[in-house]
């Protein structure tokens, strides 16, 4: 598995992404054995594959930006998802299937945070697939012993008088933490929050942008 | 009881909450096509009844604490997966090793292995 791609970079800038044309490796080798065998079983189609990837590749954490604004500015949705955000996510587009969903608010008194002790449990219909430090064994330790020291190497320091609240997921249920509104956007559009609704912040690792962030 | 049991804590290896570890690593990587498959054919094989997310934890964490270290996300992923299909009947050992050996016999990349 070629971890070690990033110092070679491509004509724009960035890593070339691990594609087709590294060495196999003997677990890639198992991949090809395994999706051949279940499509001449007839249990999936190359297809039905395709088509999951192309599922998964659509979910990006845009989608909880949408559910964040959403829960700012329309007080009936914060309702729902107060109630059931596995319902109200739903009802927007973004099935998270069986699961049970639960959305923790964080205010200037209250800062959540979320990780997954046991394994990589994440809001996949909201965010996507998770970073790959999120599944880091630094972060799954530390971020239950001392989450002030994890969110200040993500560069968020909270006074002392902010109360941490760290939520541990599990197969079965799963947390999208809503950022506190940055101040000054009253009169903003959905739309336009949506754009200071990162992903670190749905995760509890950031804070959304300030109006001055973005400008 | 052997020698390796009498310290047993009650804590697997997996279970790394409270634990003391170094910095959070920020580096991030996007996902390959061989790991996006690998991805697809969990929700695939689970969402037909193949077998369950707990299936494919258990045989993760039934691995050697090494496999967290020396293995990557989705290479345990797909030897869970092939193990939990083996036992619910979909693949054999046998010719799932036959496939792999004709996998690697066609090509020195992920694209030629793959007819791709």
């Amino acid at each position: 598995m070629p971890h070690d791609h990033h110092e070679h970079l491509s004509p724009s800038g960035h890593p070339f992404r691990a594609d087709n044309d590294v060495p196999l490796t003997y677990w890639q080798a198992m991949e090809i054995a395994v999706r051949e065998l279940l499509i001449e079983k007839g249990v999936t189609t190359a297809a039905e594959i395709a088509a999951q990837i192309d599922t998964m590749d659509a979910r990006t954490p845009s989608n909880g930006a949408a559910v964040v604004a959403r829960f700012w500015t329309d007080p009936a949705f914060r309702d729902a998802m107060r109630a059931d955000a596995s319902v109200a996510t739903r009802a927007m587009g973004y099935d998270i299937g069986p699961m049970k969903l639960i959305a923790v608010e964080s205010t200037a008194d209250l800062h959540n945070i979320v990780v997954c002790t046991l394994c990589s449990c994440y809001p996949r219909n909201l965010l996507g697939l998770p970073p790959d430090w999120y599944k880091s064994r630094a972060y799954r330790a530390r971020t239950v012993r001392e989450p002030r020291s994890v969110l200040a190497e993500f560069g968020v320091v909270l006074p002392a008088s902010t109360q941490v609240r760290v939520h541990d997921s599990t197969a079965d249920m799963r947390y999208i933490v809503i950022p506190a509104r940055p101040a000054g956007t009253q009169d903003w559009t959905q739309d336009a929050l949506a754009a200071l609704v990162t992903r670190d912040s749905m995760i509890g690792t950031g804070l959304a942008k300030s109006p001055e962030a973005l400008a | 009881m052997t020698d390796e049991n009498k310290d047993f804590d009650g804590r697997r290896w997996h279970d790394m909450g409270g634990l003391v570890a170094g910095d959070v690593p920020r580096a991030d990587h996007d996902f390959a096509l061989w790991e996006k498959r690998v991805d697809a054919l969990m929700i695939i094989c689970s969402s037909k009844g193949h077998f369950t997310v707990d299936g494919l934890r258990r045989v993760l964490e039934d691995m050697p604490p090494a496999s967290f270290e020396e293995m990557s996300y989705y290479e345990r992923w797909i030897m869970s997966i092939a193990q939990n299909l083996v036992e619910d009947g979909v693949i054999t050992n046998a010719e799932l090793g036959r496939r792999i050996t004709q996998v690697e016999g066609r090509g020195l990349t992920y694209g030629e292995a793959a007819h791709e």
